[in-house]
Order: C-alpha cells, then sequence, then structure tokens
C-alpha cells in the first residue's frame, strides 16, 4: 500500500495505539476522536488484554458509578494513560482549555478544562494531542494553565505528559529538563517545517525520522472493526475518516 | 412526600429567579422539556452547576437570558462544537464563569451529601483554576509531611433538576448506572424530575431496580414528560440524540437573530405541544 492511501487520522491513530500496547487501562474523554479510535486499536491487538474506558460510550465504558468514578479509579492509579488536548499547548507542557486573553473578557472562550486539573497530575501517561500545529497553537507560554505540565516536588504528581503528538509530528517528553524533543515527522513534514510551526523551544536529536505508516492488517482493523466500533460515540468523525455511518 | 405535578409548568414554577441548580451532561439525563417551560416562564439569574459539565440545555438557559453565573469544569456541544451562546455571553462579560475541574465538582457535591464541610482532592495546584477560585483553599495533609491538598467545600445545590427513563408512584426514580444523579439528588435541598413514564409496582421492591433507584426520600417532584430529554437521548432507553437537531441548533445558535429564531421555533412555539 502507498503512502498515498493512508490518511493522516489513519497514521495518528497507529502512531498513538503504538503507545498505549500492553496498558491495562486506557480511558478516553470528551471531544476525542482520534485517541478514541487508538485506545479501541490497542485493545484490539491486545485480545481484550487492554482494558478501554470511553466517556459518553455506552458499549465501550467499565464505569457503573457515575461520573465521578474516572476520577476515582485514576486517583487511585488504575488507570495508565489518558489524553489531553488545549487551543493552547506550551513548550513546559503547560495546557489550556480556558480562554485567549484576560480570562473575564477573553478574545476567545472555548468550553473549559474538563477533568484535566486532576488527570494530568495522577495519569502516568499522559498523551498530549493537538491536530492544528500551528505558532497559534503550540506557544511560548499559554494564557492560562487549566493544568501544569509539571510540579513542584512536594506537589503529588505521579502523572504528566509522555508524549505530545501533533498533524505533522510527534514529541517525546524529557522529564529531567522539562523539554519536548522532536521524535519524528509525519509524512510531507520536515525539522525545518516543524520548527517554522512551532512556537516553542525544543530540542532536535541529530536523526529524526518520518512517522512509520500503518501497514495493511492495521489499516484494514482500523477501517473494520475500529470504525465500526468509534462510531457510536463520533458518528461524525466516523463518517468523515472511514466514510461509515452509525449503525442503527 | 414525592408530589406528583401533572403539568410541565407547575413543576418549572418551582425553579425560581436566582436558585443554584445541579445540572447533569448532555449524555446522562436532561430534561429539557422542562427547560423549555423554565424559559417560557422568564425566570433569571440562575447559578449553573455542571456535573460535571453541561451541554445544550445549559447554552439554551443562557442564551435565553437565564443564567447569571456558569459553575462547571466546561460547556460543550459534543462533536457539534462551542457552545455558541456560552461562549458569546463570556465574551460580552455577561455571565459570571466559576472554571472548575470535574472531580472537584464532584468532591463538592460529595461533601454536601454525606453533610461534611468539605472534601479533599489532589491535582488543581499550579493551575489558573485554582487561582482564580478564592472559594477553594490549599491546606496541608494532616497526616502527612509538607504534602499540598486542595479543599473544596460542600456544593448543596439548591435544586437538582433531571430527566430519567422511569419512576413509580412512591417517588422513587430509576437512573440505571448514571449515579451522578444519584449523587445530584443527595446533594441538593430539592430534586425535581421529569420521567417518560411513570410505573405501576415498587422500584425498590426489587434489587436490580433498587440499585439504580433514587429513593422517593429524595425526590421533591416529579412529572411525567414523553420524550423529554430532547433533543437529546436517554440512557438505556431508545431515546437517542437527534444529532440533525443539535447541528441545527449549533448553527442558529452561533448568532443573537439566528438563536431568537431558534427559540420562537422551538421554545415558545412548542408550548401547545408540551
Amino acid at each position: 500500500m502507498s503512502g498515498s492511501d493512508v490518511q493522516l487520522e489513519e497514521i495518528l491513530i497507529h502512531t498513538i495505539a503504538g503507545m498505549l500496547d500492553g496498558l491495562r487501562h486506557v480511558a478516553v474523554g470528551a471531544s476525542s476522536p482520534v485517541p478514541g479510535a487508538a485506545a479501541l486499536l490497542a485493545r484490539a491487538r491486545s485480545g481484550g488484554a487492554t482494558r478501554v474506558s470511553v466517556l459518553g460510550s455506552e458499549e465501550h465504558n467499565f464505569f457503573s458509578d457515575g461520573g465521578k468514578e474516572l476520577f476515582d479509579c485514576a486517583g487511585q492509579g488504575r488507570i495508565d494513560a489518558f489524553f489531553l488536548s488545549g487551543a493552547q499547548i506550551d513548550g513546559k507542557a503547560n495546557i489550556n482549555l480556558v480562554s485567549i486573553g484576560d480570562p473575564d473578557l477573553p478574545k476567545a472562550r472555548f468550553p473549559g478544562s474538563f477533568g484535566s486539573g486532576y488527570l494530568y497530575y495522577v495519569v502516568p501517561r499522559v498523551i498530549l494531542f493537538r491536530l492544528e500545529h500551528t505558532r497559534r497553537t503550540l506557544v511560548e507560554q499559554v494564557d492560562f494553565i487549566s493544568a501544569p505540565g509539571f510540579s513542584e516536588p512536594n506537589v503529588y504528581r505521579p502523572g504528566g505528559p509522555f508524549a505530545m503528538i501533533t498533524d505533522r509530528c510527534l514529541f517525546d517528553v524529557d522529564k529531567d529538563n522539562r523539554r519536548f524533543v522532536l521524535k519524528s515527522v509525519h509524512p510531507g513534514e520536515t525539522v525545518e517545517s516543524i520548527a517554522e510551526n512551532t512556537g516553542f523551544q525544543y530540542d532536535v536529536p541529530a536523526e529524526v525520522p518520518t512517522t512509520p505508516l500503518p501497514d495493511a492488517e492495521t489499516l484494514a482493523l482500523m477501517r473494520g472493526r475500529i470504525a465500526t466500533e468509534i462510531a457510536e460515540i463520533y458518528p461524525g468523525f466516523a463518517k468523515r475518516v472511514f466514510g461509515l455511518e452509525k449503525a442503527a | 412526600m414525592t408530589e406528583m405535578v401533572t403539568s410541565l409548568d407547575a413543576l418549572a414554577a418551582r425553579v425560581t429567579d436566582g436558585a443554584t441548580i445541579a445540572l447533569p451532561p448532555d449524555y446522562s439525563g436532561c430534561a429539557n422539556a422542562l427547560w423549555r417551560a423554565v424559559i417560557r416562564r422568564g425566570v433569571k439569574d440562575l447559578h449553573l452547576v455542571g456535573v460535571p459539565v453541561f451541554g445544550y440545555h445549559g447554552d439554551l438557559l443562557i442564551g435565553a437570558g437565564c443564567v447569571k453565573v456558569a459553575e462547571t469544569s466546561a460547556v460543550t456541544l459534543g462533536e457539534h462544537g462551542l457552545a455558541p451562546r456560552f461562549t458569546a455571553a463570556v465574551k460580552a462579560g455577561s455571565i459570571i464563569v466559576k472554571d472548575a475541574t470535574c472531580p472537584a465538582i464532584h468532591a463538592g457535591l460529595q461533601a454536601a451529601e454525606r453533610g461534611a464541610p468539605f472534601s479533599v482532592m489532589r491535582g488543581l495546584i499550579g493551575s489558573d483554576i485554582l487561582a482564580r477560585r478564592d472559594d477553594w483553599k490549599v491546606i496541608d495533609n494532616p497526616f502527612g509531611d509538607n504534602d499540598p491538598v486542595v479543599a473544596i467545600p460542600a456544593l448543596t445545590p439548591d435544586l437538582a433538576v433531571f430527566h430519567a427513563a422511569k419512576a413509580d408512584r412512591h417517588g422513587n426514580v430509576w437512573i440505571g448506572v448514571r449515579r451522578e444523579l444519584m449523587v445530584m439528588a443527595h446533594a441538593a435541598r430539592d430534586t425535581l424530575v421529569t420521567v417518560e413514564e411513570i410505573v405501576d409496582g415498587d422500584l425498590m421492591a426489587d434489587p436490580a431496580t433498587k440499585a439504580g433507584t433514587i429513593p422517593g426520600l429524595y425526590v421533591t417532584a416529579l412529572a411525567e414528560a414523553k420524550e423529554g430529554s430532547w433533543p437529546q437521548g436517554l440512557p438505556a432507553t431508545d431515546l437517542v440524540a437527534d444529532q440533525g437537531h443539535l447541528a441545527r441548533y449549533a448553527e442558529m445558535a452561533k448568532t443573537e437573530d439566528g438563536f431568537a429564531a431558534y427559540l420562537a421555533e422551538y421554545v415558545t412555539g412548542r408550548e401547545a405541544a408540551e
């Protein structure tokens, strides 16, 4: 299969799923169709060993104790991976889900912080995703900190950023130096194009590979079973990416 | 005793100006038919509490001028994007937003349901959510050593308001696994519920239904409202969200004129139907 047949979303889903293989329990929050599909892909490949809880799903959700259970479960360390995004994300991995400008009279207002003010602290492997990689979104300093990338030593912080995926590239997180490190660039992007479109400083190793494409088997699984599963929660996404209508 | 109310308007009359109201998210049980009746009454200055977020119904109430404060972890129309009337109101400075994070809302309600002054939670430290909430306090874990934690005061809404699949004539309300509705009912001073149907018998008689049932003890008043969550769906029923309508709402509500036309067509104009 040639690269041109593979959609960007499929590369992202494949890449994220690769970071979830072998985990016990992956949870997916609101407005997260690409991570949701990636978690379901990781589950399918694990033969069911990886549990997946998708917020807003009735079929792919273990919780039976209401809206609080996801957070209680995460607080106990029972969730290995979660996904967060941000209207802005900065070079210190701070995320902003609230507003641009003065929060009291903002230039732009977004839905809000959701569970990020907690889950970013307690889930060990938080994968950041931002599917608009520009200097407008990846900034030097966010206007509002919904949740900080890193904390003072006395703050309870078993969780935090593990990686960041965008529509252009994948970053690793160097926890010691509190910086992003360019890990791979998606097809069509270069080290230079990433630099041009990123508003914060990050590290660039000598060799930066192209993000691998999913193989034919993975693509078939994604376009078949995973497309059907994600359509329950994100019918618009399933239709747009996989050409699938939600089953009645 | 739970009062069995025969009209939506009579139930809507219990939603008074300035009340603090716990609202479920769109995927739980939203009492949308009741909210349309409340908007027709012209209620003002509501303090909405999203448990832990709210969507369409809150945006509708904000657009209709019923809301003074939005205390919530987010306001979203899901796949239909930003909640347009919330966004416009925040940018215009016409509502006060008390931004939260989901487990902080749950923590506040859980303190209220157990009659405790506050709950303690991790997270939040170093965020602007915490920096902007002067009602939350960082305290030292009394059992730890240099371990800051956040104290969230009890959150006691005047009203919890939601829609559910069924209730019995004793006022017991079956909610299945949507147990945030249970916490809301425990925490609030009064709870108003609409249901798809009021059934004969006792939902508390069978442990299988009892486990997912809010006892009438917590339910102040309830009324029947068929398809009462429309245009949202209702879990554990065959009612699914009317995505076409929600897309239309998201489009129309982008402008004030469009929103006014929406209200005229679907809210003030629906009185006869409801």
